[in-house]
């Protein structure tokens, strides 16, 4: 009860206790979301499945087949019932959740620099720099994302290292525009003003008072930006140009499950579920999210 | 009134002027797609027997010594020729293939389009009036549901469901093999032609076919419709000629339905717009799962086929739809709404 008073206290004594109070004040409001907390615990249950699945099961086990055991219905041993070549559909499932979370982490880890070294620049400095770079993300912006990633990925060849340069391409834009948007409502604020009094340089002040700011809305626009990188993957892996076999991707799951989708259902229809939930998981947390964020919970 | 005109023709300019720019930059990059490819593109003319006298022949036919850019030159001037070259996979001219595919792409988008906004805008308005309340809590889960749901595998459920188990429609492809080559085709579109022809069953059996993907992809559409008019209409019912107009004794529903929902319809044709492009899009992946024989699967079927003409004039084909869905868009904004037309 303490901890939750010193949190709460209207007169924050200290950085450290005003920052922790605004994010447990930001977490109070968040709990009163029931779709944004149903959001978060399947999120999180993505985590742990990805972090324990070696725990849970051998590694090995996702991709040994054991024809003996193929198109299984679902039993005890075999809870999701296993695939055409005997493998257990729950485990490769789970050790599918860590190629979807590597795949949406190293698109996160691309997309968000491009966009704000193409954003932060065009709303700090305005004028031509703003109007080239701008004029250059729309471009981009124009694009058709999927048509584009599969033609990257055609180029490229399949893989799930080209699958991710190819979403990437094809997500930044988004960003910039957010970056750009952002910068823009604080470049006239005083607080920036007074550190080009204080002799800050442009670099300084960009990286060290902008980018912080951006932040938040960067992060809430990229966890709603996750059901679509998800999404992408899977139809990349679904069409072969993901992921390659015997890789558990989901995608490439339900494309080899299409075979004898109409005698065993469950060999598509299980990782198409796992697609939809993780989706459905990060589009109500970014939902949630948003709500607080903008203040209507 | 000279003034305005100027304006509004610098306007045009402006847009025309971003138009050609965005199809520059999608051109370089289906360009540079093209060479970037691991394929070396003489070898898959002259094969890897073939002695080295054939191959610089061939290198040079192709203008591979000339420099990138006089390359990319030559490639925009067959683009602007309608030349894209021919398909290895069906050995005819690329862009043939693709006027045959495309009008069953169109098909499905147009169905598909329709279904998206005659629920979509209805259950985007009824969200938006009923606030907080649970029509709007159910709107909102089930748009969000439509943002996360992989179309292949709702495509793939759904035939399992209503076409394997219920029977109620019709399987992959558009037409059961006895009606093949029945009506003669005029616009493509098999329902339109059976419709021209007079030829009932062909038709039902067309519509049988379409009405699934059709209504999977419409789904997804729907959700954004939905989303988009709601959040439209909430803008319009805060503003105070609402107000106004209750006050002057108007029944609800007609401020709602035609005072608040007639000043979003601009902005809701930007919206439709996106979503056609996007409809393109999403077939690709629909049409491979319905095996419906349109621009998508002609282009995953050529990728897998290395036929890099046949994808590039694909990409090329729905990028360029895209970006003049996304003028046109700009330009009826321009033209209908007086705030965006005195401007500038």
């Amino acid at each position: 009860m303490a901890m939750r008073a010193w949190l709460l206290d209207p007169a924050p004594a200290s950085r450290r206790q005003a920052r922790l109070g605004g994010w447990f004040r930001a977490w109070l409001a968040f709990r009163r979301n029931t779709l944004g907390m149903v959001g978060l615990a399947i999120v999180l249950l993505l985590l742990a499945v990805a972090a324990f699945a070696p725990l849970i099961a051998d590694p090995a086990s996702a991709l040994t087949q054991t024809l003996e055991n193929r198109l299984q219905p679902a039993t005890w041993a075999h809870p999701f019932g296993t695939d055409e070549l005997g493998r257990d559909i729950l485990v490769r499932v789970m050790f599918g959740a860590r190629i979807t979370l590597t795949i949406v982490v190293l698109v996160s880890l691309i997309v968000v620099p491009i966009g704000l070294a193409i954003g932060l620049p065009a709303g700090y400095f305005g004028g031509w720099i703003d109007a080239a770079l701008m004029r250059v993300t729309d471009i981009f912006l124009a694009f058709p994302r999927l048509v584009l990633a599969l033609a990257f990925a055609a180029a490229l060849g399949p893989g799930i290292e080209n699958a991710v340069i190819a979403i990437a391409l094809t997500a930044w834009p988004p960003y910039a525009r957010l970056a750009r948007a952002e910068t823009m409502t604080r470049r006239r604020s005083e607080f920036i003003q007074a550190a080009e009094l204080q002799g800050a340089s442009h670099l300084r002040i960009i990286s060290t008072q902008i980018v912080p700011l951006c932040m938040p809305s960067v992060i809430i626009r990229l966890t709603l930006d996750m059901a679509g990188i998800i999404l992408t993957a899977a139809g990349l892996g679904f069409l072969g140009l993901g992921a390659q076999p015997p890789s558990p991707e989901w995608g490439a799951m339900v494309s080899t499950g299409r075979e004898v989708l109409l005698d065993q259902w469950w060999v598509a229809t299980i990782p198409g579920l796992a697609i939809f939930v993780t989706s459905l998981g990060f589009n109500l947390l970014g939902d949630g999210l948003r709500d607080v964020s903008s203040g209507r919970g | 009134m000279a003034r305005r005109v100027a304006a509004s023709l610098r306007r045009l300019g402006a847009l025309l002027f971003s138009v050609v720019l965005t199809f520059l930059g999608l051109t370089c990059v289906t360009f540079a797609i093209g060479r970037f490819m691991p394929i070396d593109p003489v070898i898959a003319i002259v094969g890897d027997k073939a002695s080295q006298e054939t191959y610089d022949r061939v290198y040079r036919e192709l203008g591979l010594h000339e420099p990138v850019i006089v390359q990319y030159g030559n490639y925009l001037a067959r683009i602007a020729q309608g030349e894209f070259g021919n398909s290895v996979m069906t050995a005819r001219p690329v862009l043939e293939d693709l006027v045959r595919v495309f009008p069953a792409t169109i098909e499905l988008a147009a169905l598909a389009l329709v279904i998206g906004v005659v629920f979509g805008i209805p259950a985007g308005v009824i969200a938006a009036t009923n606030r907080g309340r649970w029509p709007d809590q159910v709107m909102r889960f089930l748009s969000l549901v439509g943002y996360s749901m992989p179309v292949f595998w709702l495509g793939l459920v759904g035939l399992l469901l209503f076409y394997a188990k219920l029977g109620w429609v019709e399987g992959p492809g558009r037409l059961d093999v006895m009606y093949d080559d029945i009506v003669a085709p005029v616009t493509g579109m098999l329902t339109i032609d059976a419709l021209l022809a007079g030829e009932d069953e062909v038709f039902a059996n067309a519509l049988g076919h379409l009405v699934l993907p059709a209504s999977i992809l419409g789904f997804l559409s729907l959700a954004y419709v939905a989303r988009m008019t709601r959040s439209f209409m909430l803008e319009q019912l805060e503003q105070e000629y609402i107000l106004a107009a209750l006050a002057k004794g108007l029944s609800p529903w007609r401020v709602v339905w035609v005072h608040a929902l007639g000043n979003i319809w601009v902005q809701l044709v930007t919206v439709i717009a996106l979503t056609f492009g996007s409809l393109l899009e999403g077939a690709v992946l629909t049409e491979t799962v319905f095996a419906w024989p349109g621009l998508g699967l002609y282009m995953k079927n050529s990728l897998f086929a290395a036929d890099l003409n046949a994808v590039l004039g694909g990409t090329l084909l729905i990028g360029a739809i895209y970006i003049l869905l996304n003028m046109l868009s700009d330009l009826v904004y321009a033209l209908v709404d007086p705030r965006a037309r005195d401007q500038g």
